[in-house]
């Protein structure tokens, strides 16, 4: 299909190569083109108007819209298209919050740069559009719907790409928004925090939620010990934030920063890592033994975690058990520190430095507690770790390297490889060669899996191993797995799950850049920072070792380990509702039926149930005494249909169930009593 | 207060949007109508059900809300048993439709704002042309057609309605 031929732009004959659209042929020619809507990997949307050439003979066209053809003349910055391109920004200006100096994107919006570029000096058009109010309920992102453009990239990115669907535009004409569904805030709909809408919006319209104030406030409180935790995946990007080469090794510059703006103690969640393969290996031995021969699929990544929670709760005793290694740091570092230093754990203020929005979310999930006080206190995002550096007037570029504090500063290159996708299933495999053979594993190389370009696998038939693994990044390709995987397609032993496309060091709090080469520049550096280190297995860090004798009973996948490193999970509902209530007495009723209409009950015949309890209320007379509830998810889908009557939780129940538990409790309650 | 008969309308509706989905097949390309056989039920579209019908569907509940509101036929609030309409076309504007829709406000208790009444058993919507201009002011009160309507007629309407319903 790829064209062939000349086109000639500005004057100057460009051969055609592919290009599939005339915006990358004048890319090609070194043009510089503006666009808020265009992005290689996402569908072409055609709305911002920003990439307009004049072809001759054609007239005005999007660029990133029009098919390339042999012998095309076009013009990209004539006096009339420079004209419209400063009146779209102007037009987007009137009606924009202009708070620049207080926006966490100025330092990387492409509206702000634009008008200057385009020289727009004054914004002659008035407002039209009402002002909506910021969305600040979740824990990982913020949205400022007056900053938008309306490009669409988040939502295209949200549906393409995550399959989530997050968010889209909702009403028409001037009010034209776009919003999570029933405009919730992201924080009740099925977002995953993975903040991928965030690192394609050109604007501030939606950014990672900071928690700068919060940490330094914490740095001020003299009664607590802070301490720093930095993911594997921020020493490959922070350096774009002071302009330093992709290619050098930062990390030493971060931990003696991090020293100088007041933490007691630098960490590395590599260590973390480390503590994971170990474990997880062994959770997936142990399965093995039991005779569980399902899919196990990785768990570091909370924004997969909290897709397979919401969208195949069926899936949750697949996960693997182990925290991310966020979690085991924070987890294990609590414990000791508060001994050591003679403190309790909510004095102990555990910051993790991560490139991920959806970390900031993890941290807030209870299962990651020790009695009610958090694991992890507050979660900065790489960006927020750029703004913290600077506001402390700590020269990045010249500071001098500093070492991490034990005993989790230590680690290996394969902890330190969790940072970018692959890293995991290498790890695991990689680690369980060695036990299982004595000696190293000879490749690790994932291959293209023929008709299914969603992800990679790799199989392993190795002296006692025997592994098939696959490799997913992007929940949309991760849902095409699970599906072939379920349908008895394909199968695989161990699934590494990432959210974001590329792993960790494309995560949605990493500094924001427009180079589409910057996954790859990332990727070498985190390589770099391997290369220098000195242990390359996880069971080779003496601090591992240390650590397991000491607090974890001696052995991996013992007692300490199920406390201290392991989780759990939760189905999820998509979008936060109160019941329907279909039935209500209209005030408290004695009792309450609660019955699950969520999909997967509906198919198991929930409907039926709701349908003749609705009759029985009629026939017993029991209005007044029965609260009759549709919900939409009891979040235990794999037992349903799922009926809740009073306090007593009904799997795969029938009305003779449900009728009969009903008559026990109102026989208990005299007929007439209210509460 | 809510009562049994409300009840069981409701739990007849929810099957109704289960009927609706099998008879298009939960053909996610449907989407509009099956939206507009849900309004039928409903009067409106419950967020609920929205999401209910998202989910039958495979698709996300934030394009279904984006489809909801992008076309002015659907109503995402509740609205009356009874829907006046008043034409405030030309026609009916001349010969004095805004006096009827101030009997009506005034009548019912309502606002630009807040159209719908509190117990559900009117909602006020204004027209701008009802094809009716021979009858000016035409009012529509469901789908009954009322033409050359007086202030005094109106008020006599709204009883009748009312007390239609005890
Ligand atoms: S964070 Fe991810 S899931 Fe949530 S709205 Fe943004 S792209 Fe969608
Ligand atoms: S929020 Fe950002 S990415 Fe989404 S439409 Fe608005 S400007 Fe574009
Ligand atoms: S980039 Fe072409 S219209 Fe937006
Ligand atoms: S103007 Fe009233 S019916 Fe046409």
């Amino acid at each position: 299909m790829s064209q062939k031929g000349i086109i000639s732009v500005n004057g100057t004959k460009v051969p055609l190569d592919g290009e599939k659209n005339l915006l990358q042929v004048v890319r090609k020619a070194g043009i510089q083109m503006p666009t808020f809507c265009y992005h290689s990997e996402l569908s072409v949307y055609g709305a911002c108007r920003l990439c307009i050439v004049d072809i001759e003979g054609k007239g005005i066209d999007t660029s990133c819209s029009t098919p390339p053809r042999d012998g095309m003349v076009i013009k990209t910055h004539t006096p009339k298209l420079r004209k419209m391109r400063k009146t779209l920004i102007e037009l987007l200006l009137a009606n924009h919050d202009n708070s620049c100096t207080t926006c966490d994107k100025s330092s990387a919006c492409k509206l702000k740069d634009l008008a200057s570029d385009l020289g727009v000096t004054n914004i002659p058009f008035k407002k039209t559009r009402e002002s909506r109010k910021p969305d600040i309920l979740s824990p990982s992102l913020v949205r400022y719907p007056d900053k938008c453009v309306l490009c669409g990239d988040c939502v295209r990115y949200c549906h393409e790409i995550q399959g989530v669907g997050a968010i889209d535009f909702a009403y028409r004409g001037e009010d034209v928004v776009v919003t999570p569904a029933f405009n919730k805030s992201l924080a009740h709909v099925d977002c995953i925090n993975c903040g991928q809408c965030a690192a394609v919006c050109p604007t501030g319209a939606i950014i990672p939620r900071s928690e700068v104030a919060r940490v330094w406030e914490a740095l001020g409180d003299e009664s607590k010990t802070v301490v720093a935790q930095i993911a594997p995946a921020v020493r490959s990007s922070i350096g774009e934030m002071f302009g330093i080469p992709e290619s050098s090794v930062t990390v030493g510059k971060i931990m003696n920063a991090l020293k100088v703006i007041g933490f007691k103690e630098v960490y590395d969640t590599s260590f973390g890592a480390d503590m994971t393969v170990l474990e997880e290996t062994n959770e997936f031995l142990q399965r093995r033994k039991r005779g569980d021969e399902r899919t196990m699929f990785t768990s570091c990544c909370p924004g997969w975690v909290k897709y397979a929670e919401q969208f195949h709760p069926e899936l949750n005793d697949q996960l693997s058990t182990c925290m991310s290694p966020q979690g085991m740091v924070g987890s294990l570092g609590k414990k000791l520190i508060s001994q050591t230093e003679g403190k309790l754990e909510k004095d102990v203020i555990m910051v993790s430095i991560m490139p991920c929005t959806a970390k900031k979310f993890e941290k807030e999930r209870p299962e990651l507690s020790h009695d009610g006080t958090p694991i992890v206190d507050f979660v900065l995002t790489t960006q927020e770790l750029g703004k913290m550096i600077k506001e402390a007037g700590v020269v990045f570029e010249e500071i001098s390297p500093a070492s991490a504090d034990l005993p989790f500063g230590l680690y290996s290159t394969a902890g330190l490889g969790f940072g970018a996708t692959q890293g995991v299933a290498e790890a695991v495999a990689r680690y369980a060669a060695r036990t299982m053979n004595g000696k190293e594993l000879s490749d690790f190389e994932p291959v293209e899996v023929e008709n299914n370009p969603q992800w990679k696998e790799v199989i392993i038939n190795e002296g006692a191993l025997d592994l098939k693994m696959a490799v997913v990044a992007g929940t949309k390709n991760a849902e095409t797995l699970i599906g072939k995987i379920q349908s008895g397609e394909v199968s695989y032993d161990i699934v590494e799950v990432m959210a974001c496309p590329g792993g960790c060091i494309a995560g949605g709090g990493q500094p924001v850049s427009y180079d589409s080469a910057i996954i790859e520049k990332r990727k070498a550096a985190l390589k770099n920072a391997g290369k220098i280190n000195p242990i390359h297995a996880p069971e080779e860090n003496p601090y591992v070792q240390k650590i397991i004798e000491k607090m974890l009973g001696g052995k991996v996948g013992g007692h300490e380990a199920h406390d201290l490193l392991h989780t759990t999970y939760q189905s999820r509902k998509r979008i936060d509702f109160d019941s329907m209530s279909l039935a209500d007495a209209g005030r408290e009723a004695p009792v309450e039926v609660n019955v699950c209409v969520g999909t997967s009950c509906f198919l198991r015949g929930s409907q039926e149930i709701l349908a003749s309890m609705g009759d029985k209320i009629e026939q017993e007379h029991w209005s007044g005494r029965i609260n009759l509830k549709a919900t939409f998810c009891s979040e235990s889908c794999s037992h349903g249909p799922t009926v809740t009557v009073g306090d007593r939780k009904m799997f795969k129940a029938d009305m003779g169930m449900v009728v009969e538990e009903v008559e026990k409790q109102l026989g208990s309650i005299p007929a007439g009593a209210e509460k | 207060m809510v009562t049994p008969v409300v009840n069981a309308e409701k739990l007849n509706n929810f099957s109704k949007v289960c009927e609706i989905l099998e008879r298009f097949d939960r053909q996610p390309s449907k989407i509009i109508p099956i939206l507009q056989a849900v309004q039928e039920e409903y009067r409106y579209l419950p967020e609920e059900i929205m999401t209910f019908v998202a989910t039958s569907l495979g698709i996300s509940p934030a394009r279904v809300f984006g489809v909801a509101t992008f076309y002015s036929h659907f109503s995402l609030e509740p609205k009356g048993k009874n829907i006046i309409k008043v034409c405030d076309g030309t026609a009916c504007h001349v010969k004095g439709s805004s006096g009827l829709i101030d009997v009506i406000r005034r009548e019912l208790k309502l606002t630009e704002k807040e159209p719908t009444t509190e117990d559900l058993l009117f909602t006020l919507e204004t027209v701008s042309c009802l094809g009716a201009c021979g009858l000016a002011p035409a009012v529509v009160i469901n789908e009954k057609v009322f033409g050359q309507v007086s202030k005094k007629q109106m008020k006599d309407l709204i009883d009748e309605y009312r007390t239609k319903e005890d």
